[in-house]
């Protein structure tokens, strides 16, 4: 079985974002970047299932410009056999994304699509939900566990009220959480391994993105900071604070 | 300018973060009508209807409906939008589950997480764990948008709203439920509480987590938790607030033995008085907190609980 993996290139998640003086974005320029943690959980979990043989292949896909191409680099490293970057210089939504790859499904047939289940950049928790859609695919969002069985996956999703487990015809879409695996870190020898592995670079242009764009981003602003507190000594203290001063205890 | 609320019910009990989306929807237009998709939900229709504000509650109430996956709700979905300029759910795992995949047959984007509603077209919305705070205009003929209810207040109760029974044709093969576990509900739920407590990797186990449990049943909180408290299995998953967990703004909130890593941050720091209790003074957490105490907490919080009792 083929799995199709996406991975989107982030800012890394342990940097704080600017926001550019003139609101109009924020600013990215030389700042850490890297591959977004949840694409990485979804390598992970595609090449685990290349290891216990249940998949035959998995194609990384990445939508951007030329230096997404590190992210892809990166997840062949760990396992995947070969990529397709669908190159822009332009940034697209979620909807556009999508739209590219319920293409790459029609091309592609994979037996699995595996995306994280949301960007740290914009935080939307879309895009596999959008392209199980336009595909006619099931969806299992969040999930943190995947069991294959004939024909048919079954998928563990942390949900709000707790855990649900659902059947799924194959193909299906598969969003993933934080507790679905431990990612690896790539190790040298497969990170030179990775630099003959294929990469297709495709243009944008070659994708029939039919979704007009309705969005207009007016501004970008930092968020109200918070006033800084105090200090207090000791749990008297806080009792005493909490009633009297801040009100929030009888 | 007319509305559809999708509502969020679990056994029965519209979820309270139905009231605060047609807050919000009341904020986009006066036409706010609630669609109930499940099995047996008359109750939960009752309740629905009874929001104030509401104009009628659509209710398609059909077996195949009872495990309200996504796939099947969709469908409903996708035979009323039509007349709708809006569609709104909560961002819980349950929106955040549904509405992309309407968007995405409509073809159409999704703001996710709205926090203020500018005009029936204009947003606000974070991004970046919150680190940001982006201002969208959605020229869409249908505005999808999933909301974040800790943002807006509960419309209260008026006298009932119509209330009408649709059937749906529901054809999903995609997908079945297999089994669901309910987190236990002691307590109030985390997404609505006055107060919160939450533990973090400093709790050091799962027995040690029961303090939290504890002052959380003393304060009549709920209890949250950190993504490194749940991982290591102190706590449920549906306990963890952040970025990728739920997001909280109680009237108080209470971190013990969390760090303040941005992701947690991003899950609470709108909570109107935050108490941070932390062995290490220079823990990120001090400097959003309005009260620190710089404490170890297996010390702190037998303290804390007697101090209250
Ligand atoms: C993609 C992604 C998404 C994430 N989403 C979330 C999310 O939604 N929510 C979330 O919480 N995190 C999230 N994280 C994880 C986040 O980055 C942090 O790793 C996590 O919040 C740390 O949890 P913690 O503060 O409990 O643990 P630590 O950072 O290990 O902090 C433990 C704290 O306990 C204190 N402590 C230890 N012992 C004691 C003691 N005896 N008395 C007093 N204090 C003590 C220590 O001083 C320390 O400050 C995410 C990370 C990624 C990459």
């Amino acid at each position: 079985m083929k799995i199709l993996v996406g991975v989107k290139r982030v800012i890394d998640y342990n940097v704080q974002v600017r926001v550019r003086p003139d609101e109009t974005d924020v600013d990215l320029s030389n700042t850490k970047m890297a591959m977004n943690p949840f694409c990485e959980i979804a390598v992970e979990e595609a090449v685990r299932l290349k290891e216990q043989g249940i998949a035959s292949e998995i194609v990384v896909v990445s939508v951007g410009p030329k230096v997404v191409q590190e992210q892809l680099r990166l997840a062949m490293a760990l396992g995947a056999d070969r990529a397709i970057q669908v190159e822009t210089e332009d940034a697209v939504d979620s909807l556009a994304v999508a739209e590219v790859f319920a293409e790459l499904v029609a091309q592609e047939q994979p037996g699995l699509v595996l995306l994280g289940k949301q960007s740290i950049d914009s935080d939307n928790n879309q895009t596999g939900q959008m392209l199980a859609g336009m595909a006619g695919l099931g969806q299992a969002t969040f999930a943190s566990a995947i069991n294959f069985k004939e024909g048919c996956i079954q998928v563990t999703r942390e949900v709000d009220g707790g855990l649900q487990t659902l059947e799924l015809t194959l193909p299906a879409v598969v969003t993933t959480d934080l507790r679905l695996n431990e990612p690896r870190h790539a190790r040298l020898p497969d990170i030179m391994k990775s630099k003959k592995k294929p990469i297709d670079v495709r243009p944008l242009g070659d994708f029939n993105v039919t979704a007009q764009n309705y969005l207009k981003v007016l501004k970008v602003q930092a968020p109200a900071q918070r006033q800084a507190g105090e200090m207090v000594a000791s749990v008297a203290e806080l009792v005493d604070k909490l009633k009297n001063q801040a009100g929030v205890i009888a | 300018m007319s509305v559809l609320v999708v509502a969020e019910h679990l056994g029965g009990v519209l979820q309270s973060g139905t009231a605060r989306v047609v807050a919000a929807a009341l904020q986009m237009g006066d036409g706010v009508d609630v669609l109930v998709a499940g099995h047996n939900v008359s109750e939960v229709a009752e309740q629905a209807a009874s929001l104030a504000g509401v104009r009628a509650v659509v209710v398609v109430d059909q077996p195949n409906l009872a495990s309200q996956l996504a796939e099947s709700v969709c469908e409903v979905v996708l035979t009323l939008v039509d007349s709708y300029s809006h569609l709104l759910a909560a961002a819980s795992t349950f929106g955040k589950n549904l509405l992309p995949r309407v968007a995405g047959i409509k073809r159409l984007p999704q703001l996710s997480d709205v926090i203020e509603v500018i005009s029936a077209d204009t947003f606000k919305r974070p991004i970046y764990a919150g680190g940001a705070i982006a201002t969208v205009q959605n020229t869409a003929p249908l505005k999808i948008i999933t909301v974040r209810t800790s943002a807006f207040g509960a419309v209260g109760q008026a006298a009932a709203a119509a209330y009408s029974g649709v059937s749906v044709d529901v054809n999903n093969s995609l997908t079945s439920l297999v089994s669901e576990t309910q987190a236990d509900a002691a307590g109030p739920e985390l997404g609505s509480a006055r107060v919160v407590v939450s533990g973090g990797r400093g709790m050091g186990s799962k027995e040690n987590f029961a303090l939290i449990e504890s002052l959380a049943g003393r304060l009549n909180a709920a209890v949250g938790a950190s993504r490194a408290a749940v991982d290591a299995g102190y706590a449920a998953n549906d306990l963890q607030v952040g970025q990728t967990g739920k997001i909280v703004a109680p009237e108080l909130y209470v971190a013990v033995g969390i760090s303040g890593a941005i992701q947690h941050l991003a899950g609470m720091k709108e909570s109107r008085v935050i108490v941070a209790i932390n062995q290490d003074e220079d823990a990120p957490i001090f400097k959003i907190a309005d009260y620190g105490l710089k404490m170890d907490l297996f010390e702190a919080l037998p303290q804390l609980e007697s101090a209250l009792s």
